[in-house]
């Protein structure tokens, strides 16, 4: 088994070719989770996203950990998978975990009969639901409504999509050098006697062109996977799209996961991560995979929703927005798009006449690894190879560079390591030099040139209350210091880092943060000038 | 026990404390107002030392490099842009009388001239200005002659990089060079520009760091640093360091709260009382009304309430960061008064999709709206009482942030507002 891929001039030049077992098409968590199920499995891979990990929907939700006991009501094969996961989850990958325990409560004026089938159901899913006096819920969650009518609980957990998929890949890259590719696209695949014989895709970065031969390529596009399967003249891919919209509070509003005890709605959960609460979600139908945001009217409706359930959120400080697309698996005749089942998909596309390409798609961030492990059965089988799957034996081990997305690491990390001329670049989330360095150097997906975008998704940096208005300067002056910016370039990367994280912001902006944002534009504007670099 | 209210009374109230507040207490000084000024003193802090007065007329046009010039054409395109509401004559007067009175306290700026000066930044950017403060005055001279310079910065000292101000304009200026040094007597850990700055005060600390500085310098003969050249005496300290070596030295402003701005914070804070001027800087104003006999202004500190009664009253309180406005998700107010705020239709108009959007954000542009004499409109357009003035960015249908315009519109406005302050007290006498 080659355990490096080999890196070939073709005849073109400028033009490279990589060659591996195992194309896999999209940096989600699925994708890095096959890739490690793979590794694990001796099979190499590559791994290559347009954007960088968790450009979709993994980096774009609650990240809630399921107990299952949501999808009870309307999707029973759901819950008990995600039951499964869950239990499964909190063995293999604990530091990306943190077991908050999750409530699903009912106010005045909720379905009453919603509430009483509830333990039954989540019974016949094995799921463990414990129901608690009304005066117990509000003693251990103060913030829930005094009109609350009924509490429930339940093992819900919260999880880092973002360090999962960093720890995925990182192991994926010790074990046998598989390889990540951010900022790579897939243009177009060479098809050739009921095959694919290689993928043909760009930097977008470098704007290069290059060749990926694999035995095995992989769909795990998420919502993007119908349109990466045409590539592949495969139509049995049939999604519809759904955008979701959650908001980020400022204060940590709850220590438990909140859940409304209802039939699917909006603005349903409220989930707490570190220092921060989640309130969520929205679901729309869109067309557009690429320009989903944040609308003012989808912050009004989960703050009046979930005011509901607590009342806290009606006056809270937001720091940012986010939307994501979600791909749901068409099926005729169903309009409620909750309704429809969240289950996923694995395509074969056999009868599309090909043996060496399949998709997968659909599922939630609970349910990854089971996903991944479907698809690498599949992969693997495909290549002769007959290792059984190890993801739910082999625990996810640390990797020393991802840690940095934890809440809380730094500060610990910083406090301990006690040396003063460490210093902290983002004082919001204590994020040191060192954190940086190491980023820089080692942390999944590291190349030549990275954006200060992409070393925020490897750290905290940025995601506090200033969203990076002041580390993002600290940060690039450091960067520039170590010679790792020599020109403007550093400049146009603040620049778009600060775009970046306004997408967020720009919803959310009232109260402190209307005050916060003006002090930032008068720094990076008025002062830095960072709107009109082009004509600098 | 219920504090009895201290009172007292005055001719003209000035609420609020950043440079349109102090600007309006300049000019009632020098015009022999009995003032009274208000407020927190927190925005003055973020200022950078650059006096704007205009540095961008809109998207479409390039940085402006006559900013008289872009007046006029301001007047004509958005004629209701306060700068467009005073008199040229009244803007250059009244930044002549503020750099003025700063140099009398010991802060020496540019006088306003014919043309911006192109600034530099921290981060290696260049920025049109009217007034800089002499201790930084050598570097735009320099660069505009492309002459051989050091910046020089400091072992811990972060947000502030050399090799980034170097890399940034190396093609304009291939003369330009950086070099690290350490800080006397702070070898470990995190600097900070106000420690480093009230360090220089001790004239030891001055000797040593020369001395690296001329290590540094190499064989040129002018030497950029981040803005640390003192606290009170800024001019003092640049003279002594440049006699000390035998160097020209010039300071860059570095992230707020920067060093430049303390100086105008503790300046202000020191002078004006001295000048009489009753100065109370770190309370708001809680409530604010009028009667036939003037103005009643509540408000208090640590020894209980305090009730000031003025004749006329300017309001200076800013915008969101000092307070002066609140953005709500159903609207912006104005808190102290309620006056109506001219603002999008909704929220979701307050900004563009990008952050970056040359055009800038319709959310600045809000604000209250003012008569010719600078005297806030309530709804039905009639001045909401005939001794209250309004001065500084808190008025709308400007960009102060885009349009590099804040300090032009604080001391415009300022210069206006203390004017018809004074016209407004004379005919009540």
């Amino acid at each position: 088994m080659n355990p490096a891929p080999l890196l070939r001039k073709a005849a073109e030049p400028g033009a490279t070719t990589l060659e591996t077992e195992v194309l896999i098409i999209g940096g989600g968590v699925t994708g890095a989770g096959i890739m490690r199920d793979l590794a694990l499995r001796g099979i190499h891979a590559i791994l290559i996203d347009k954007r960088d990990l968790c450009a979709g929907a993994s980096g774009g939700n609650h990240g809630l950990l399921h107990s299952g006991a949501r999808y009870v009501s309307n999707d029973l094969h759901s819950a008990r998978e995600c039951r499964q996961e869950n239990e499964l989850l909190k063995r293999m990958a604990p530091q990306c975990i943190e077991q908050t325990g999750g409530l699903f409560v009912a106010v005045e004026g909720d379905e009453p009969q919603f509430a009483e089938q509830f333990p039954i159901l989540c019974r016949q899913a094995g799921i463990l639901c414990e129901e608690l006096p009304v005066a117990e819920a509000k003693r251990i969650e103060p913030h829930l409504a005094d009109k609350l009518i009924r509490a429930y609980r339940v093992p819900d957990a919260t999880v880092d999509p973002f360090r999962l998929a960093l720890e995925n890949v990182d192991h994926s890259r010790a074990i046998n050098g598989s390889l990540y590719r951010p900022h790579t696209e897939i243009l177009d695949f060479q098809r050739a006697g009921g095959e694919i014989r290689a993928a043909i895709c760009r930097d977008n970065r470098s704007n290069s062109l290059l060749t990926i031969r694999a035995g095995q390529y992989v769909n795990a596009g998420g919502a993007w996977a119908m349109n990466i399967a045409r590539l592949a003249a495969c139509t049995d891919v049939h999604l519809l799209y759904s955008k979701g919209t959650l908001l980020i509070s400022h204060d940590r509003l709850t220590h438990h996961v909140i859940n409304r005890l209802r039939p699917p709605g909006d603005g349903d959960i409220l989930v707490p991560g570190g220092t921060v609460s989640v309130l969520g979600t929205t679901s729309i139908r869109t067309d557009d995979l690429e320009n989903v945001r944040p609308t003012v009217a989808e912050i009004d409706v989960n703050i009046r929703e979930g005011m509901a359930m607590v009342p806290a959120l009606a006056g809270a400080r937001y720091i940012r927005a986010f939307s994501r697309v979600r791909p749901l698996l068409q099926s005729t005749g169903n309009t409620d798009d909750r309704g429809a089942a969240r289950g996923f998909v694995l395509l074969d596309h056999k009868d599309q006449g090909l043996n060496n390409f399949c998709t997968i798609t659909g599922g939630k961030l609970t349910t990854f690894r089971l996903m991944a492990e479907k698809a690498s059965d599949l992969v693997a089988a495909r290549l002769g190879n007959h290792q059984p799957c190890a993801t739910a034996e082999v625990p996810l081990p640390h990797g020393e560079s991802c840690r940095w997305t934890e809440p809380g690491a730094a500060p610990k990390y910083w406090f301990k390591a006690n040396n003063p001329d460490d210093m902290i670049l983002c004082e919001c989330e204590m994020v040191p030099q060192s954190a940086i360095d190491q980023i820089v150097q080692c942390a999944p997906g590291v190349e030549e040139e990275m954006t200060l975008e992409a070393i925020a998704l490897r750290s905290r940096a940025g995601k506090g209350p200033c969203q990076g208005s002041f580390c993002g300067i600290r940060i690039c002056s450091y960067l520039y210091d170590r010679g790792y910016y020599r020109d403007s370039t550093g400049l146009r990367h603040m620049r778009d880092f600060f775009n970046e994280r306004f997408k967020g912001q720009r919803t959310v902006i009232w109260g402190q943060q209307a005050a916060q944002m003006e002090l930032a534009e008068a720094l990076h504007c008025g002062l830095l000038g960072l709107d009109s670099l082009e004509n600098a | 026990m219920k504090d009895e209210p201290r009172n007292f009374t005055t001719k003209l109230a000035i609420i609020g404390s950043g440079i349109a507040g102090f600007a309006a207490s300049i000019f009632a000084v020098n015009r022999h107002i009995a003032t009274a000024q208000i407020g927190n003193t927190g925005a003055v802090a973020y200022t950078t030392g650059y006096l704007d007065l205009l540095g961008k007329m809109d998207a479409a046009t390039d940085a402006v490099t006559d900013p008289w010039q872009a007046l006029e054409e301001l007047r004509k395109k958005q004629p209701n842009h306060p700068l467009s509401r005073v008199p040229v004559a009244d803007i250059h007067r009244g930044f002549a009388e503020f750099t003025a009175f700063l140099g009398e306290c010991g802060i020496a700026y540019s006088d306003p001239g014919d043309h911006n000066i192109t600034a530099l930044t921290p981060v290696g950017t260049l920025k049109k200005t009217l007034c800089v403060p002499a201790t930084m005055a050598v570097g735009p001279r320099a660069f505009a002659a492309r002459m051989v310079c050091v910046i020089v910065d400091f072992i811990g000292l972060k947000g502030f990089s050399g090799r980034e101000v170097v890399a940034n304009l190396r093609d304009r200026w291939p003369e330009l060079s950086s070099q690290r040094i350490a800080f006397p007597d702070m070898p470990h850990g995190e600097l900070y520009p106000e420690v480093m700055a009230r360090a220089l005060e001790v004239p030891a600390t001055r000797e040593k760091l020369a001395e690296a500085l001329k290590g540094a310098a190499g064989p040129a003969k002018i030497i950029g640093l981040p803005a640390i050249l003192g606290m009170h005496c800024p001019d003092h300290v640049r003279a002594e360091m440049e006699r000390l070596t035998g160097l020209e030295i010039f300071e860059i402003p570095t992230m707020p709260p920067s060093v430049p701005g303390i100086r105008l914070r503790e300046l202000f804070e020191q002078v004006l009382p001295k000048r009489g001027v009753t100065l109370i800087p770190q309370q708001k104003v809680t409530a604010l009304t009028f009667d036939d006999n003037g103005a009643t202004l509540c408000l208090s500190d640590s020894y209980g309430p305090i009730r000031v009664q003025a004749q006329a009253v300017i309001l200076a309180t800013g915008r969101f960061l000092s307070g002066g406005l609140e953005a709500h998700p159903q609207g912006i107010r104005e808190h102290l008064l309620d006056l109506p705020v001219t603002q999008p239709a909704d929220r979701d108009l307050w900004y563009r999709e990008r952050y970056t959007d040359p055009r800038g954000h319709a959310i600045h542009r809000a604000g209250i709206e003012v008569d010719g004499a600078f005297r806030p409109l309530r709804r039905d357009g009639q001045p909401y009482n005939a001794g209250l003035f309004a001065a500084g960015i808190i008025l709308a249908h400007q960009d102060w942030i885009r349009g590099r315009s804040g300090a032009g519109i604080a001391i415009a406005t300022a210069f206006r507002a203390v004017a018809e302050a004074e016209r407004f007290i004379i005919a009540r006498a």
